[in-house]
């Protein structure tokens, strides 16, 4: 039952984390650079544990990266939400790709998340992003192995589900 | 460890209530989005969450705080006393500069009493910080740690040591937003200091500084030129740079030329800034003015009137009127004053 409560505590917090990083500001030179945290973490949960993840706890997540961020409520709800519906769909499949795969399959997400909400800017009146903007899912993908096993060791040392 | 396959994971087909409330979400976060877009009331959500909503931003400003207390701890002590001597000059050259200015300013308050102008060079300051925070790589937006009890109230302009950087747009309880004027839909009145142009500045769409959109072809606006605020529409008081014309070239239509001006604010780097307390003119029209005089009692006959009946203006502008003159033209300025006072208050 403690247990239980633990990974309850730990997989908000996980989230909680994410959203925070994503408010964290870096050095204006490494600004493009920065990838999409809430996306990826959400992503690791959706892929270890889908039971506790669905379309409505990303739809929520992302209203609340709406509230901080200050944009468009509902931008990043949408965004997630299909996130989360597309890994959900291959779940089975994502998790026995080797990382390599993994990565390039995460990278695939993260690209499709930028024009999604480019689709979004412009519709609402912005211009065309500058070609850095296009980095990010880059830096996301490269990180993605990384963060998978970090999140991962963390969760086994710490008995976790 | 073979987990059993359930309902909810297929391997290669997809369900029908997936998609379904993947299809649901999708449209309530397009309505909540256009919503949105329409009226803008995200903003009222985030006064009402503000209670989680700030104590993220102070979270979130921890690390760049983090590292402004650690290069100074870790600043060597040569660096930091040629700062602090440079700041001690700037700072002796700044009061020299204010001791003659001094004077001035007080010749130029007796002048304006004269003039009758509520305008006035005092400014009304109040310090605030720039928390760390990243509102999202398109925004040209910064958070500030005063809010509505400090006293902020939206559409206050703020400044820095070197011009207008922004206005503020949303106040939440302890942190205020500021729209800064890089922002594409940010624009701000300004006048060419050199040739006294009057136009609109508006934050460029790339986000790279400003840009004077319609310049008439005729004008005379070049690079170098200084942009000042104009003071028009009330909100920012005249007088504060903007910014500096770095180039000048035809618009796409032809019918305009569009310069491209680098704000004078230090925007990206500023880590203080001043927030301007009172917002200079009420808006609307100026106050018609009243043709000033002696009054009706003291008017001379018809026919003298051309040479005994001076204006306001021009009695004022001479500095040491003569003392019948002075008087006739009290009880005139007092009722000049009378409508003024009763147009502010409209």
């Amino acid at each position: 039952m403690n247990r239980q409560r633990l990974s309850a505590w730990w997989f908000a917090g996980t989230l909680l984390f994410a959203l925070l990083s994503m408010l964290v500001p870096l050095p204006a030179p490494l600004e493009p650079f920065k990838p999409y945290w809430p996306a990826l973490v959400l992503l690791y949960w959706t892929l270890e544990s889908e039971d506790r993840v669905s379309l409505g706890l990303a739809f929520v997540l992302g209203l609340g990266a709406d509230l901080f961020d200050g944009v468009l409520l509902g931008e990043q709800a949408l965004r997630l939400c299909a996130l989360v519906f597309i890994v959900l769909r291959f779940r089975s499949r994502l998790r026995f790709f080797p990382m390599w795969q993994q990565a390039l399959a995460v990278l695939a997400l993260l690209v499709n998340d930028r024009i999604l909400l480019l689709v979004v800017r412009l519709l609402s009146g912005a211009t065309m992003p500058p070609a850095s903007w296009w980095i990010a899912p880059f830096v996301g993908a490269a990180l993605w192995p990384f963060l998978f096993l970090l999140l991962d060791d963390l969760r086994m040392r710490l008995r976790l589900q | 460890m073979a987990r059993p396959r359930d309902e909810s994971s297929p391997l290669f087909a997809g369900n029908a209530a997936g998609t379904l409330r993947l299809i649901v979400y999708l449209a309530l976060a397009l309505v909540l989005m256009v919503l949105d877009h329409r009226n803008g009331w995200l903003w009222r959500v985030r006064s009402m969450a503000s209670m989680v909503v700030e104590p993220m931003y102070r979270l979130a400003d921890l690390p760049s705080a983090g590292m402004r207390t650690l290069s100074v701890a870790f600043a060597d002590r040569k660096r930091l006393t040629e700062q602090n001597q440079r700041l001690r000059e700037d700072l002796l050259l700044a009061n020299a500069r204010l001791n003659r200015m001094a004077g001035v300013a007080e010749q130029n308050q007796h002048l304006k009493e004269l003039l009758d102008t509520q305008r006035s060079l005092d400014i009304n300051v109040q310090l605030a910080r720039v928390v760390g925070v990243d509102l999202g790589a398109w925004q040209q937006r910064l958070v500030l740690n005063l809010g509505a009890r400090d006293g902020v109230k939206p559409g206050q302009p703020v400044i820095d040591a070197h011009g207008v950087m922004g206005q503020v747009v949303e106040v939440l309880p302890r942190t205020s937003v500021v729209m800064l004027v890089t922002d594409p839909a940010h624009a701000i009145p300004v006048v060419v200091d050199r040739s006294g142009l009057r136009t609109v500045a508006y934050g460029a769409r790339d986000g790279s500084g400003l840009v004077l959109p319609n310049i008439p072809l005729a004008a005379d606006v070049q690079p170098g030129d200084r942009l000042l605020t104009s003071g028009l529409g009330g909100r920012f008081p005249p007088g504060f740079p903007v910014g500096k014309v770095v180039a000048v070239a035809p618009g796409v239509s032809g019918m305009f030329r569009v310069a491209q001006v680098q704000p004078a604010a230090d925007i990206d780097r500023s880590e203080d800034v001043l927030l301007l307390h009172d917002q200079a003119e009420p808006d609307g029209p100026p106050v018609p003015v009243v043709p000033a005089g002696p009054p009706a009692t003291l008017a001379p006959a018809p026919g003298a009137a051309n040479g005994g009946a001076p204006t306001a203006a021009a009695s004022a502008s001479a500095v040491r009127p003569t003392l019948p003159r002075a008087t006739a033209n009290l009880p005139a300025a007092a009722s000049a004053t009378a409508p003024a006072a009763a147009g502010s208050t409209r």
